[in-house]
C-alpha cells in the first residue's frame, strides 16, 4: 500500500505525466484543494461518513457476478462483472461525487459545478448535491444535451441548472473547458467536482481513490469466490476512471493484467475515434500533461464516439504512465462492435450495459480466446444502459 | 541596460515618467494579412508593446469575445508557422517589442526550446502562457534566458503576497497582472480590490506590473494607468475587428484609431 502512494509525486506526477497547468489564479484553489484532500479524506470521520452513504445511501458493495452463459459461450476464462450498474444513478460516477460532495461540504463550500458528457456524472453529481443541499451547476455540450435529453431532465429535477456549452464540438471537452472558465471566475466560494481521473493535480489521485473502492471490492469478493486474485481486469477507458479504480487496488499485484479499452469510433483510420492512449501524442489538456488527440500544431483533435462518455481527446495521465511502464494494454473497440457488445450482454446475460460498459464487454470475443480456462476476467460493468436506450434503438434491428 | 527591446521601452517610458500602452489580438483573425496590417497600425497608434496571441483550440483562460477569435483563425487555417512568418515580415518596420500569448500545448508540441528559438528568430521579444504557472515553468524559463527571450509571468488576485514574491524572482520583463478572478473579457467596472492589490504589489518588488483582463476603453486604462506600470487591452479591441468582420479592409484602421484614443489617455497618466 505505501509503495502506491509514491504515485503520484508531489507535484502530482505519474512519471512524466500529470501536474498543474492551469491559470494562476486556481493556484490558491489547488493549494487549498490538496491541503484539504490530504487532512480531512484520511481522518476517521471523513472515512466513516464516506462509507455509510456509500453502503446506505449509493448501494455498496456492489455484487461481483459470475457471467456463467457467457463464460460458457466463449469457452475460456471464467467471467465476472463488476456491477457498478446497479449503484445509486446507474454508474460508477456516484463513488466519486460522494467523496468529493462530503470534502467540499467540509472545506464550507456552498456552491459545486461539474462538467458532464453522457450526464453520467452531472446526475451524481446533481444527487449528491441534492443530498447535502449544495448549489449544483452542470456544464454539458449542446450536441450532448441532445443525445442525453434524459439525463439532462434528471439533473434538473435534482435541482441542478443545467448549462449548455455552445463552443468547439460542443461535447465533453468544451464543458470542462466552460467549467473551469466558471471556476476562474468564482473560486472563492465554488469546488469543481471533476468527474475523471483527469484534470491538473490532485484531482486524477482523488478520482482515483474514491474509484479504488471498486477495486478494493472485487480483490475481496474474487478471493472469497475463488481463492485467487483475477488474471484480468478488463475497463473502458475515456477519461478512465471505473478502469483506474479497477485496477490501481492491483498495482502491485504484477500477475494481474490491465486491459482498457478505449472508443474506436469509426475506426482508428478513420480519425474519427477517442483513442486518446493508442493514437494520441504527449500534450497538455485541461490542467495536465497526458496522452492527447492533436495535430501538428497542438490543436486538440474532435473526438468521436457512439458513447457520449468515452467521447474525450484526452485521458488521465496515470493510464498514459501505465502505458509507458507497460503496466496496462490498451485497446480500442468501435462504436458497432460496442452496440454488439450490448446485444451481447442483453441476450446472454440479461443485463443492458451502458455503451461506455460495452466497449468492455465487446473485447471478450477477442481477448478470451487466448485465456486459459482456469483464469478469471472481470469486466467491469461501469454503468447501465438505460440512458442509451434511444442510441441503441437506432442501431439495432430487432 | 540589454538589448531586450521589452526591457528597453519600458525602461524608456519608466524614465519619462510614463505608462505603458500594450494591447492583445488572436493572430489569424480572421486572417493572417489583416492581422500584419493590424499590427502596422498599433504601432503607428503609439502602442507600446504589441500582444499577439498564437490561437489554441481550447482556451480556458478566455472568455467569449476572445474564444470568438480563435475559433475565427483556426477555421481561417492559422498554423504557428504561419504566425512567426507575419512578425518576420512585421519585424523590418516596427520597432514595438512583440510578445506571444499562447497556452503551454502549443509551446510543448513545437518543442519547448524550439518554440523560443523559433519566436526570437522571427523577432518576438517575449512570451506569456496563461495555463502555465510557476511550478511549471522551469523548462520554458531556461530557454528563455538563453535566448534572451522574456516569459511573462502572470499574477492575480488570489496570489499570496509570499508567492507574489517567488514568482517576482524569476520574472523578467514585467509581470501581468490579471486585474480580477476570472477570464478575459470587457467588464463595465473595474475589480473593487485592484487599486489596493497593486500598491501591495508595488512594495514587494521593484519590476513593473502590467494589469490586463476586464479594461473596456480609454478611462478605465487611464484609471488602471495610475497605479500600475502599465495597462493591456484585448477584448475590447477584438471586438473592433468582429463588428468588421465583412469589412476585413477596414479592420487596420478602425482598429488603429480605437487604439490612438487609449494610447492618449493612458500616456496623459
Amino acid at each position: 500500500m505505501r509503495k502506491q502512494l509514491k504515485k503520484p509525486d508531489a507535484e502530482g506526477y505519474f512519471g512524466d505525466f500529470g501536474g498543474t497547468y492551469v491559470p494562476e489564479t486556481l493556484m490558491y484553489a489547488l493549494d487549498e484543494l490538496k491541503k484539504a484532500y490530504f487532512e480531512i479524506t484520511p481522518s476517521r470521520s471523513f472515512k466513516k461518513k464516506l462509507k455509510y452513504y456509500l453502503e446506505t445511501y449509493a448501494g455498496r458493495p456492489t455484487p461481483l457476478y459470475f457471467a456463467e452463459k457467457l463464460t460458457r459461450k466463449f469457452g475460456g476464462a471464467r467471467i465476472y462483472l463488476k456491477r457498478e450498474d446497479l449503484l445509486h444513478t446507474g454508474a460508477h460516477k456516484i463513488n466519486n461525487t460522494l467523496g468529493q460532495i462530503i470534502l467540499a461540504s467540509r472545506m464550507g463550500k456552498k456552491r459545486v459545478i461539474a462538467e458532464t458528457g453522457a450526464g453520467q456524472h452531472g446526475v451524481a453529481t446533481a444527487t449528491a448535491a441534492a443530498l447535502f443541499g449544495l448549489e449544483c451547476d452542470v456544464y454539458m455540450g449542446t450536441e450532448d444535451i441532445e443525445r442525453q435529453s434524459i439525463n439532462v431532465f434528471r439533473m434538473k429535477l435534482l435541482g441542478a441548472r443545467v448549462i449548455p456549452v455552445a463552443s468547439g464540438a460542443c461535447t465533453l471537452k468544451d464543458a470542462m473547458n466552460e467549467a473551469m472558465r466558471d471556476w476562474v471566475a468564482r473560486v472563492r466560494d465554488t469546488f469543481y467536482v471533476i468527474g475523471s481521473v483527469a484534470g491538473p493535480h490532485p484531482y486524477p489521485l482523488m478520482v482515483r481513490d474514491f474509484q479504488s473502492v471498486i477495486g478494493h471490492e472485487v480483490k475481496k469478493q474474487v478471493l472469497k469466490r475463488e481463492g485467487s486474485l483475477p488474471t484480468h481486469l478488463l475497463a473502458c477507458v475515456g477519461g478512465g476512471s471505473n478502469a483506474l479504480g479497477l485496477f490501481h487496488p492491483f498495482y502491485e499485484n504484477r500477475e494481474v493484467k490491465f486491459v482498457g479499452v478505449e472508443a474506436g469510433g469509426l475506426g482508428l483510420r478513420s480519425g474519427r475515434h477517442g483513442a486518446a492512449l493508442i493514437k494520441g501524442d504527449v500534450g497538455v489538456l485541461h490542467g495536465s500533461k497526458s496522452l492527447v488527440l492533436e495535430n501538428r500544431d497542438g490543436q486538440i483533435l474532435l473526438a468521436h464516439s457512439v458513447s457520449a462518455g468515452l467521447d474525450y481527446p484526452g485521458v488521465g495521465p496515470e493510464h498514459a504512465y501505465y502505458k509507458k511502464i507497460k503496466r496496462a494494454e490498451y485497446v480500442s473497440v468501435t462504436d458497432t462492435q460496442a452496440v454488439e457488445g450490448v446485444k451481447m450482454l442483453s441476450g446472454e446475460e440479461g443485463i443492458i450495459p451502458a455503451l461506455e460498459s460495452a466497449h468492455a464487454v465487446a473485447f471478450l470475443p477477442k481477448m478470451i480466446p487466448g485465456t486459459r480456462k482456469k483464469d478469471i476476467v472481470v469486466v467491469c460493468l461501469s454503468g447501465r444502459g438505460d440512458k442509451d436506450i434511444g442510441i441503441i434503438r437506432e442501431n439495432v434491428r430487432l | 541596460m540589454n538589448d531586450n527591446r521589452i526591457d528597453r521601452t519600458l525602461a524608456e517610458l519608466q524614465k519619462n515618467n510614463k505608462k505603458a500602452f500594450i494591447t492583445y489580438i488572436t493572430a489569424g483573425d480572421p486572417d493572417l494579412e489583416t492581422t500584419r496590417k493590424t499590427v502596422l497600425s498599433l504601432d503607428k497608434a503609439g502602442v507600446d508593446i504589441i500582444e499577439l496571441g498564437i490561437p489554441f483550440s481550447d482556451p480556458i483562460a478566455d472568455g467569449p469575445v476572445i474564444q470568438r477569435a480563435v475559433q475565427r483563425s483556426l477555421s481561417g487555417g492559422c498554423t504557428v508557422s504561419g504566425v512567426f512568418e507575419i512578425v518576420k515580415k512585421v519585424r523590418k518596420s516596427i520597432t514595438s517589442p512583440i510578445v506571444f500569448m499562447t497556452y503551454y500545448n502549443i509551446v510543448y508540441r513545437r518543442g519547448v526550446s524550439a518554440f523560443v528559438r523559433d519566436a526570437k528568430r522571427c523577432g518576438a521579444d517575449g512570451l506569456i502562457v496563461p495555463d502555465l504557472p510557476l511550478e511549471e515553468s522551469d523548462e520554458l524559463l531556461k530557454a528563455a534566458s538563453r535566448e534572451d527571450f522574456r516569459v511573462i509571468m502572470l499574477t492575480s488576485p488570489t496570489t499570496s503576497p509570499g508567492r507574489f514574491k517567488k514568482i517576482a524572482s524569476v520574472s523578467r520583463g514585467f509581470i501581468y497582472h490579471v486585474s480580477l478572478t476570472g477570464v478575459t473579457g470587457v467588464r463595465n467596472t473595474l475589480s473593487s480590490g485592484l487599486k489596493k492589490d497593486l500598491s501591495r504589489l508595488k512594495k514587494l518588488s521593484p519590476i513593473p506590473l502590467c494589469v490586463g483582463f476586464g479594461i473596456s476603453g480609454p478611462d478605465k486604462a487611464a484609471e488602471v494607468a495610475r497605479f500600475a506600470d502599465g495597462v493591456i487591452v484585448g477584448s475590447a479591441i477584438i471586438k473592433i475587428i468582429e463588428q468588421n468582420i465583412e469589412k476585413r479592409k477596414e479592420i487596420p484602421g478602425k482598429v488603429g484609431r480605437f487604439a490612438e484614443k487609449i494610447a492618449a489617455a493612458v500616456h496623459a497618466v
